[in-house]
């Protein structure tokens, strides 16, 4: 008993030396907190809730990127290796578009976050910063998605991102708004969807891009517990293809640490979803209750 | 009518579905709204506000229609104009929010007019369904305070069953328009129910 004693109080002692947050806030959605040890500073997000980090990245100045799926992610230029109108659903701690805006200085990107605090922390604490050609508009996806297709405005390169890994927005996952991307996605863009691989939903999710898109690549690492959803509207591009593509591209990614070289073999237009699932719709999208069960 | 043990169980009845349906409707809301405005908290603000709003008025409005003899007719039609005034939701929902999105760019005004155009009808017609049980289940002075209570009682525990029921279940098992014809049924039902019921107590007297 003492000794378990003495160790939680070593524990207790050591903890600061560790983690250190440097910054919290209570927002209209959810709780933020910044944290920063072992040379990383990270966004949180409900952390009492037992939240995955959101966005890490080094403080030592390095490029590198630290997640997996944040590095999946970029995947999305075997498919649209030279992006011109980006959008970016969910900015978290806005590394995605950072490294876009690095990667294709001429590229216009239009970020679109719900909760005004986040687009704060990530130009206070993650070095996000406006310009002329990347802009964070205050808003919910599906809204600025819809009036986006009304202007008849269209997108190449669109990230959906907007799932907090504690909560989906329901009515972001449904074949409507599917139908919505699609209407403002360029004839030769591609949608890169951040999603989940937990067993049942992941039948539920697979089962509504395929009803919108068709076919699609799916790209998932043993590392991560993302799923990362690859489509457009034209025929998928062959392996060969993607893997010249990943030649040209690695020496740029490289700074990033992202391994570009090996994505190309690691996608798959294979069906390992169950077929017979819901196709999740606005009439039915109990997202968040499939998920836990 | 008067009240015997029958029909006052038939009231208390009447009022845990109405109860129920009110929040089976309002857990709705704002899920049929966000493909237009988002799943933002401003739009489940705009569909709370319009429902204590609607409920506010049909209180009144009830109360008032209550005054002198109360008829179970009046009654029964509460319950069958709060299901017809539903149907638009089921029906109508994207025409009413199409336009609406259109006029208004910012979604707390488009969806708290939206609400309007939604809920208010239904919502009131089913707020006056309240203060008018009371009125019937009160016979004198004395026990008012007693069948408030337990009118009060019944027709929120069936508003929290509706809610819990449509939140973790409903929407599990059923599509969005599914749920609402199913309170819409409820309701068509009550409401038949007690207009025939009506009907044969008067014709036996």
């Amino acid at each position: 008993m003492k000794q378990i004693l003495i160790l939680l109080f070593g524990l207790a002692l050591l903890r600061p030396l560790c983690a250190q947050t440097i910054h919290e806030e209570r927002s209209v959605y959810r709780d933020i907190t910044v944290t920063e040890r072992f040379g990383r500073r990270c966004l949180l997000f409900n952390v009492h809730r037992g939240d995955r980090n959101q966005t890490c990245i080094f403080t030592d100045g390095s490029r590198r990127l630290v997640f997996d799926y944040t590095k999946m992610s970029f995947a999305g230029l075997l498919l649209k290796p030279d992006p011109k109108r980006v959008l970016i659903a969910g900015l978290g701690g806005g590394t995605i578009p950072l490294v876009l805006s690095e990667l294709f200085p001429d590229a216009s990107i239009d970020v679109i976050e719900i909760d005004e605090s986040v687009a704060r922390v990530a130009k206070d604490f993650f070095f996000f910063k406006q310009t002329d050609l990347m802009r964070v508009h205050i808003n919910d996806a599906r809204v600025f998605i819809k009036r986006a297709a009304l202007k008849e405005e269209k997108y190449d390169y669109i990230v959906l991102d907007a799932f907090s890994g504690d909560y989906i927005p329901e009515h972001m996952l449904t074949q409507e708004f599917l139908e919505e991307v699609k209407q403002v996605l360029a004839p030769d863009g591609v949608v890169v969807a951040n999603t989940f691989s937990t067993s049942r939903f992941y039948d539920h999710e697979s089962v509504t891009y395929q009803r919108v898109f068709g076919e699609f690549y799916n790209f998932k690492l043993p590392t991560s517990g993302n799923r990362i959803i690859l489509t457009q509207l034209k025929s998928l591009p062959s392996p060969g293809v993607m893997a010249e593509r990943a030649a040209q591209l690695t020496p740029q990614l490289r700074e990033y640490g992202i391994p570009f070289l090996s994505y190309p073999e690691k996608l798959s237009a294979e069906v390992d979803w169950d077929m017979s699932r819901r196709v999740l719709t606005d009439q039915y999208s109990p997202s968040n209750l499939l998920r836990d069960n | 009518m008067h009240s015997t043990r029958l029909q006052k169980k038939i009231v208390i009845a009447a009022a845990f579905v109405s109860g129920f349906c009110i929040m089976a409707i309002e857990m709705l809301g704002a899920r049929i709204m966000s493909p237009y405005f988002g799943g933002s908290l401003s739009v489940w603000g705009s569909v709370l506000t319009i429902f204590m709003l609607a409920l506010s008025c049909g209180y009144l409005i009830g109360g008032r229609l209550s005054e002198g003899q109360p008829k179970p007719k009046t009654y029964s039609l509460f319950f069958i104009a709060a299901a017809v005034a539903s149907l638009p939701i089921v029906f109508f929902a994207d025409g009413i929010m199409q336009p609406i999105f259109m006029a208004i760019e910012d979604p707390r005004y488009g969806s708290l007019i939206a609400s309007v155009f939604l809920f208010f009808i239904p919502t009131t017609i089913l707020g006056m369904i309240s203060p008018y049980s009371i009125r019937l289940l009160v016979e004198h002075e004395d026990h008012s305070g007693k069948m408030a209570g337990q009118l009060f009682f019944v027709s929120t525990f069936g508003s929290a069953l509706g809610t819990l029921g449509t939140a973790f279940y409903f929407v599990l098992w059923f599509n969005v328009n599914e749920i609402l014809f199913g309170t819409i049924l409820a309701l068509l039902f009550v409401g038949v129910a007690i207009f025939t019921f009506d009907l044969a107590a008067r014709r036996s007297q």
